[in-house]
């Protein structure tokens, strides 16, 4: 074993659960990224071209590229203002629990993450969207914000430098698709929180039209460490060229359920073996969604697979939020899948068709299945169903995220599927 | 009619944004925290307030899971039902609240203590099944940890 490897986003945290408060934050070397980008003469550019250099990709489960996503954001004297950063801290997606952490033990980090997003893309305005059952996160952030305005980290001129940024929380009125950037936007504005079709894309026309920019907070909060120690650092703290840290996550029968900061592209057999400590005694490993609801199962075989954006899509899933949830084989595959279906069902906007139609059709499907009442041509159906929610058919990735998991659960658990057709009942109840 | 300090709270909020419609959220959450729910009448106030009409706001109002159109409980229930709560046991700790309360999601005990309802994951799957009372999230839930918790809340 080579030495410990680094965990910046998770280091500083107090073993008691207890936030860092900003003296204990500064101590830990806190608040010198935005001294080193507003005092140290680092222009906006400079700050993009870190960032980008970095191969930062954003943690909330697209893994696009961060300071691309910067840079599409129109700067110069015509540039239409103000210019918005939102944190997307709308942690819904089922299996999901890394945002958290990072807000209820090291607020400060979130906030300088964002200050710091926030000069480089020119934002007069930051948001903070948080869901609304995140209490405790609540709470922990909106002291730090205003221990954040009363150092000047906040407000107008901050540290002397000339760069002025108002930050605010909002607390969602809870719902799932306000995940969704677009969805999100309109929510901020104080609408139903429908996709946008796009483009135009959030960088250029967003919120209230303006040009904004919306980053995962696990994203925002490894962005003071890219600056304080420089891209190829950041880099060099992956197993492969994704780069960084990643907080993964396991739910499930397994041993340790926990969550986890190790280097990218960290194996799944090594985070669910060695980290998960493996399955709970008596039951047996069957599957995993890899990061959240909307990523395809991968089964055995695919376990050796680095966990990262690049590795993943070669198996046939992704990472998503990089958090697993794991079936074990006393549990029923065609009930979980049915738990999947109803949750997107029920949180569909209900905008497009596909989703609000299509959806509805494959819980019920999968209900009478797990009830005795399936009949043969339902798999037709289903996997019907999966192609009519591919993207292009919907503004948004929900019903595409949903026929992920469908699709993999139908290829992978065939053989149950079918039992319980030709069994007219669930054999694990 | 919203008391002066639900329009001081409001008010406080609608600065932090460009446009008054966009802090409708944040005056029904308002309005809801100090009376419960949010009526017919407290909803046309509301609107008033902000200038938007009431069916704007009521398609707005009842797109959000948090936001309570019907009266709740003094206290509300809401029990993660994804998957991997789901995974971890949660039909059985449904089943006990139902039991227990006498009451299925979407109601309320007649004596007007607990409203019981499904809610998406809470971000808990590692101590999973969790559920949420009023503002403080449970974990590591089992029947008797359910009975002592409830006790809490009057």
């Amino acid at each position: 074993m080579t030495a410990t490897p680094e965990k910046p986003l998770t280091r500083d945290m107090r073993p008691d659960g207890l936030p860092l408060d900003l003296l204990a934050y500064e101590q830990a070397g806190g608040y010198q990224a935005i001294r080193k980008v507003l005092q140290g003469g680092m222009t906006p550019q400079a700050v993009i071209s870190e960032v980008k250099d970095s191969n930062l990709r954003g943690r909330g489960g697209a893994g696009f590229s961060t300071g691309m996503k910067w840079s599409f954001v129109p700067f110069g004297k015509d540039a239409p203002n103000p210019t918005y950063l939102v944190v997307n801290a709308d942690e819904m997606e089922p299996g999901t629990f890394k945002d958290r952490l990072l807000m209820e033990r090291n607020p400060h980090q979130l906030i300088e993450g964002a200050i710091v997003a926030g000069f480089a893309i020119e934002a007069d305005v930051a948001y903070i969207f948080l869901r609304g059952e995140y209490t405790l996160a609540a709470e922990r952030i909106s002291r730090a914000i205003a221990e954040a305005y009363e150092r000047h980290y906040l407000g107008k001129d901050i540290l002397g430098s000339g760069y002025s940024l108002e930050l605010h929380l909002h607390l969602s009125g809870g719902r799932y698709i306000c995940g969704e950037e677009t969805g999100l936007l309109n929510a901020l504005e104080g609408k139903r929180a429908n996709p946008r079709s796009k483009p135009p894309f959030p960088p250029v026309v967003g919120l209230f039209g303006k040009p904004t920019v919306v980053n995962n907070v696990e994203t925002l909060c490894c962005v003071p460490h890219i600056i304080n120690n420089g891209a190829a650092w950041f880099g060099g703290l992956g197993r492969t060229k994704d780069g960084g840290t990643k907080l993964y996550g396991a739910s499930g029968k397994v041993k340790r359920p926990g969550l986890w900061e190790l280097p990218m592209g960290t194996t799944v057999r090594e985070i669910l073996e060695e980290y998960a400590g493996g399955m709970r005694d008596g039951v047996k490993f069957r599957g995993l969604l890899p990061g959240g609801v909307s990523t395809p199962f991968i089964v055995e075989e695919h376990l050796d697979t680095p966990m990262d954006f690049t590795s993943m899509p070669k198996v046939g899933s992704r990472m998503g939020t990089g958090t697993m949830i794991v079936l074990d084989d006393h549990t029923c595959p065609v009930g979980m899948t049915w738990n999947l279906m109803r949750f997107f069902g029920r949180e569909s906007c209900g905008f497009c068709t596909p989703c609000w139609s299509g959806l509805g059709w494959a819980e019920r499907i999968l209900q009478s299945m797990e009830e005795g009442r399936g009949t043969p041509g339902d798999l037709e159906k289903l996997a019907f169903q999966t192609k009519m929610w591919a993207p292009g058919n919907t503004f948004c990735a929900l019903a595409p995220g949903a026929a992920d998991p469908l699709g993999t659960a139908l290829k992978y658990f065939r053989g149950e599927f079918e039992r319980h057709i030709s069994e007219h009942r669930c054999p694990w109840r | 009619m919203l008391t002066t300090e639900e329009i001081t709270e409001i008010e406080a909020e609608a600065g932090h944004y460009p446009k008054r419609e966009a802090v409708c959220i944040d005056a029904l959450k308002i309005v809801q925290r100090r009376r419960g729910w949010v009526s017919d009448e407290s909803l046309r106030d509301i609107a008033a307030h902000l200038g938007m009409s009431p069916t704007d706001l009521d398609s707005v109002a009842t797109f959000y899971n948090l936001i309570f159109r019907r009266p709740v409980g003094r206290h509300v229930i809401m029990v993660c039902d994804s998957v991997s709560c789901w995974i971890m046991g949660q039909e059985r700790i449904r089943k006990h609240l139902n039991e227990r309360l006498g009451i299925e999601f979407g109601r309320t005990t007649s004596d007007g203590r607990f409203t019981l309802l499904p809610i998406v994951c809470l971000g808990c799957c590692d101590h999973a099944p969790a559920m949420m009372v009023d503002a403080d999230l449970h974990s590591d839930l089992n029947p008797q940890k359910i009975d002592t918790q409830l006790e809490k809340y009057k």
